[in-house]
């Protein structure tokens, strides 16, 4: 079941829009500037509706159904928030009108900033970055400043164990860092000899998540802080599993300098597809100055009780600067600040308990079928092995594949790359029982035919849409758009190249 | 506990089946000195209480939905039809997850597809990536495509003065760490002048199109002299502008980058916007971020699929040339519809309409004593007005007196445009708007 491209729908004298007549006397349009041809389709509205009405139907959702996928908590996203986010006051505002003629939406901002300081025990956030990739290259770029501006110049290196997200290393990167993964010890926990070996003064800085990829929370947590500290490096967590820490533990208490938030995990703003995310960096008094900036701030305490203050752009002392165009991905502010009004400090709480309990229900259901490589509590979310000795030639990616035919999600497969086959599995707090009992069921079916009629699962998926799609032939032909590629006859260098 | 549905009963079942009393016992791991602090943060709420502070918050700020609006600067209040957003609702395309499994994917790799093939037919391009967070950092990741092409001997990247001040802030913030020297953007220069900095240092020079004045210069020619000098062209432009001018493609751009923004997305302060990045086929290889390829199931059929994979940071990790992990998805399929509905004849409207528009603001306020429009170059839907009093006091005028978003102060960003306002007319902008815009300047100026 597929869908005819949107070209292959066009008729030559279409338009799926109708617009104003001209109502302004005519200028001359300057010649030798214009373009000759624009190579969009003609469709009619109707034709535009059905088409993308058809392929929302080739996709899975949350709102379809459960999304096991471990480190994205792939929770409900509440239809409240996006009647907020559309709210004409807040939808139809320009970014550079006068503080003062946007103060609602500084408002919220401002308050948003201080409920992520305080979930997190942190002294102040910036909501600029656009998403958590940006937040992690932000909190670096501070923990480079932040020495620079201490005339230490020697810093040069960030530690990350070898469970971490890959953007950890890529953001050490692209801030001019050096990263060396550290390896971890036989529980899943950083090896602590390995982190005695590895600091010293040429140490910026470690990154780690909390609880870890492997869904723990580690148990040298106090000792890791206190070793890196004492070189003189600071400590950044990966907030990407915050879903597990509200109301459970404040980094900023325990001794983390800064970290980041995925207001489209933990804040149940929506995935989209892939984006937009928001990754809002909260840090200490350490950081403070160098927060990117502008962010939103008080000008103007209010004269009385009942007076709002006056809300207008900060830029921190000594800023990192500014990360993206404008202020951030308002429109995943305003979900996140409704979903933090609707539940509050002790709803917030409860939400993470309960995906804590979530996902130990479900670890302890699966641990019989499946291998267990850290059989502990969990945080959040656990990773199994997806295979068995008695069943060669099954891979993780075959039961990922074959779930499909249930018509589920999916885990997260071969991630953290610490473990043979992961599969990866954080259910949320959204999910009832019900649903996490006829995931186990399937996860035990599939298990069984693992043994049974290997064949079922390695030919998996069945009924969806499409197949396994042939990744090699994508990259090795590369049609990545189908529109016919203009002919610039001056630009023969590129001619030859692609011949 | 508004969206866990637990009853009594199954927390009970669930706990017994883990084997503890207490949801608490599951968090022996914690260290107990920091174990559940208390979250000073206010509510419960209920869903109507929390709409209504909303309602509240919302009707204290001044949208572009009740007042008539000339301010633009790199975000435009563009039309955006009804059916965008009715398609943006539908949960199968806002509540999935990243395209990682293309065989419940399809709906969302097939419309990224498309936008990309239109960004392409838009720039004159001959790919398109699925987008970077914004025209900003769309930018920054051009710059750093250019600095690995120039194999880390080219460390020099040449910007326009008239490329968005916004941007040009943070391309600087991203090279911080990397040993990266900006140039030509501390005065005002020609693009002669711009071309007389190229060298053998240079990785990539930087103009935009328009330029964030509005202006629209004729490029021909630039591209090769870039080339000679063995650097890489990057133009910022407006993906309106290009429904009408010369595209970036034809002109010999190596790489195409801008906001999304007009392309049916809302104005929403500031974001989510959309990084477009188009670039030349020898480049694609390079570049960072998602790219939807087409290709086929093992049933023969047409399927789509995120490709050249191995660039990515989740599989090259510190070698990756870019952390980005996420695209703005829902926003380039917000482009994909839009663009879809407008087709042809429908862009080349806007665009045409826009022009047409600001050209009447333009003639007309620059009869006004003390106005001066800077007509010297062509340009598309900004102009640059020369005012006779500050353009702060003016917009307070404006918007106390006549419910009117007047332009952006030049002064903010350019010393050396005191008084001059930059104002954006759309196809949103009527006549009489416009014609209430020039009464309100008479006035304010006598």
């Amino acid at each position: 079941m597929t869908e005819p491209l949107i070209y292959e729908l066009s008729s030559p004298g279409r338009c799926g829009v109708l617009l104003p007549e001209l109502d302004v006397p005519e200028t001359a349009l300057p010649e030798g500037l214009l373009r000759d041809d624009l190579d969009l389709p003609e469709v009619s509205e109707v034709q535009v509706i059905r088409h993308f009405v058809k392929l929302s139907t080739l996709n899975y959702s949350i709102d379809k159904g459960f999304y096991p996928l471990g480190s994205c908590t792939m929770k409900y996203n509440p239809k409240v928030n996006e009647d907020a986010a559309r709210l004409p006051g807040l939808a139809g505002l320009h970014p550079l009108v006068d503080e003062q003629d946007a103060q609602g939406a500084l408002a919220m901002m401002y308050h948003l900033q201080g409920w992520l300081a305080e979930i997190a025990g942190f002294a102040g956030c910036s909501l600029q970055p656009a998403a958590g990739a940006q937040g992690e290259f932000a909190g670096l770029l501070m923990i480079r400043a932040y020495h620079l501006d201490r005339g230490d110049t020697k810093r040069t290196r960030i530690l990350i164990p070898n469970s971490a997200h890959g953007t950890n290393p890529a953001s050490v990167t692209m801030a001019g860092f050096e990263a060396v993964e550290l390896p971890s010890d036989e529980n899943g926990d950083v090896d602590l000899e390995a982190l005695r070996v590895a600091c010293d003064d040429t140490v910026a800085g470690m990154m780690i998540t909390v609880p870890s990829t492997l869904g723990l929370f580690e148990v040298h947590l106090p000792e890791v802080i206190e070793l890196v500290h004492a070189c003189g490096g600071l400590m950044y967590m990966d907030g990407a599993n915050m879903n597990a820490m509200m109301g459970v533990l404040k980094p900023g208490e325990i001794g983390f300098d800064v970290q980041h938030y995925n207001l489209h995990k933990t804040f149940s703003t929506p995935h989209g597809g892939g984006g937009p995310g928001s990754g809002p960096v909260a840090v200490n008094e350490k950081l403070l100055p160098f927060l990117p900036g502008p962010i939103a701030g008080v000008v103007e305490e209010a004269s009385g009780d009942d007076e709002a203050p006056l809300y207008g752009w900060v830029m921190p002392e000594k800023s990192i600067g500014r990360l993206k165009a404008f202020h951030g991905n308002f429109g995943m502010i305003i979900r996140a600040f409704t979903y933090i009004r609707i539940h509050g400090g002790t709803g917030l709480k409860a939400v993470s308990q309960y995906a804590v309990l979530n996902a130990n229900y479900l670890l302890s259901q699966l641990r019989d079928t499946y291998t267990v490589p850290h059989d502990r509590f969990c945080g959040h979310e656990f990773v199994i092995e997806g295979h068995w000795k008695d069943a060669p030639g099954v891979h993780a990616l075959d039961i990922s594949k074959r779930l499909m035919d249930y018509g589920l999600h999916p885990p997260t497969n071969y991630f953290p790359l610490i473990v043979p086959e992961a599969l990866m599995i954080e259910p949320t707090e959204t999910e009832p029982k019900e649903t996490l009992d006829a995931f186990v069921e399937v996860m035990k079916t599939i298990a069984r035919e693992a043994h049974e009629d290997p064949e079922l699962l390695h030919s998996a998926p069945h009924v969806t849409p499409v197949g396994r799609v042939d990744e090699v032939l994508a990259a090795k032909q590369l049609a990545l758009c189908c529109v016919p590629i203009p002919d610039w006859s001056a630009r023969t260098e590129l001619k030859t190249d692609l011949a | 506990m508004t969206y866990i549905p637990h009853t009594e009963s199954d927390r009970r079942a669930m706990l017994d089946a883990i084997g503890v009393d207490s949801i608490e016992a599951l968090f022996g791991a914690v260290p107990e000195q920091y174990r559940f602090p208390h979250l000073d943060i206010p509510g419960p709420l209920s869903e109507m209480e929390v709409m209504a502070e909303l309602r509240g918050l919302q009707a204290i700020n001044a949208s572009a939905q009740d007042y008539s609006i000339f301010l633009g600067a790199g975000a435009y209040n563009h039309f955006v039809p009804s059916a965008v957003n009715h398609i943006l609702l539908r949960g199968e395309f806002y509540t999935a997850y990243t395209p990682y499994q293309p065989e419940i994917s399809q709906g969302t790799l097939q419309a990224i597809f498309e936008y990309q093939s239109m960004m392409c037919a838009l720039t004159g391009m001959e790919a398109a990536n699925a987008s970077h967070y914004d025209g900003a950092t769309s930018l920054a990741e051009a710059v750093i495509v250019a600095l690995n092409e120039g194999r880390g001997k080219r460390r020099k990247v040449i910007l326009s003065r008239t490329v968005n001040p916004q941007y040009r802030q943070v391309v600087r913030t991203y090279m911080q760490g990397q040993n990266v020297t900006f140039i030509g953007d501390d005065s005002a220069r020609s693009l002669d002048e711009l071309v007389g900095l190229l060298d053998g240092e240079t990785a990539l020079l930087v103009v935009a199109y328009p330029n964030f004045l509005g202006q629209i210069e004729d490029l021909k020619g630039l591209a090769d002299k870039v080339h000679a000098a063995g650097a890489l062209l990057a133009i910022v432009a407006d993906p309106i502008a290009l429904a009408l001018f010369k595209t970036p493609g034809e002109l010999g751009a190596d790489m195409v980058v801008g906001d999304g923004q007009p392309l049916g997305i809302p104005l929403s302060f500031g974001g989510p916007y959309l990084g477009f990045f188009a670039c030349t086929k020898k480049l694609v290889r390079k570049i960072s971020g998602r790219i939807i390829g087409e290709t086929q199931d093992n049933r023969g059929q047409r399927a789509f699929v995120m490709t050249l994979r191995p660039r990515e940071q989740d599989i090259r990790r510190e070698k990756a040339s870019s952390n980005i992990c996420t695209n703005q998805g829902l926003m380039s399929l917000s482009a994909a519809i839009y663009l879809s509905l407008m087709g042809k004849c429908g862009l080349s409207k806007v665009a045409h309409l826009c022009y047409q528009k600001a050209h009447y603001a333009a003639q007309q306020i620059d009869a006004l004593d003390g106005f001066e429009v800077e007509f010297g170059k062509p340009f598309f839907k900004e102009f640059v007005v020369r005012c006779p009093i500050p353009v702060d006091e003016i917009n307070a005028y404006l918007l106390e007196e006549w419910g009117i978003i007047g332009g952006y102060d030049l002064g903010r960003d350019y010393p050396e445009m005191k008084d001059c306002m930059l104002i954006a007319v759309t196809e949103m902008n009527t006549r009489e708007e416009i014609d209430a815009l020039v009464e309100a300047l008479k006035e304010v100026a006598e």
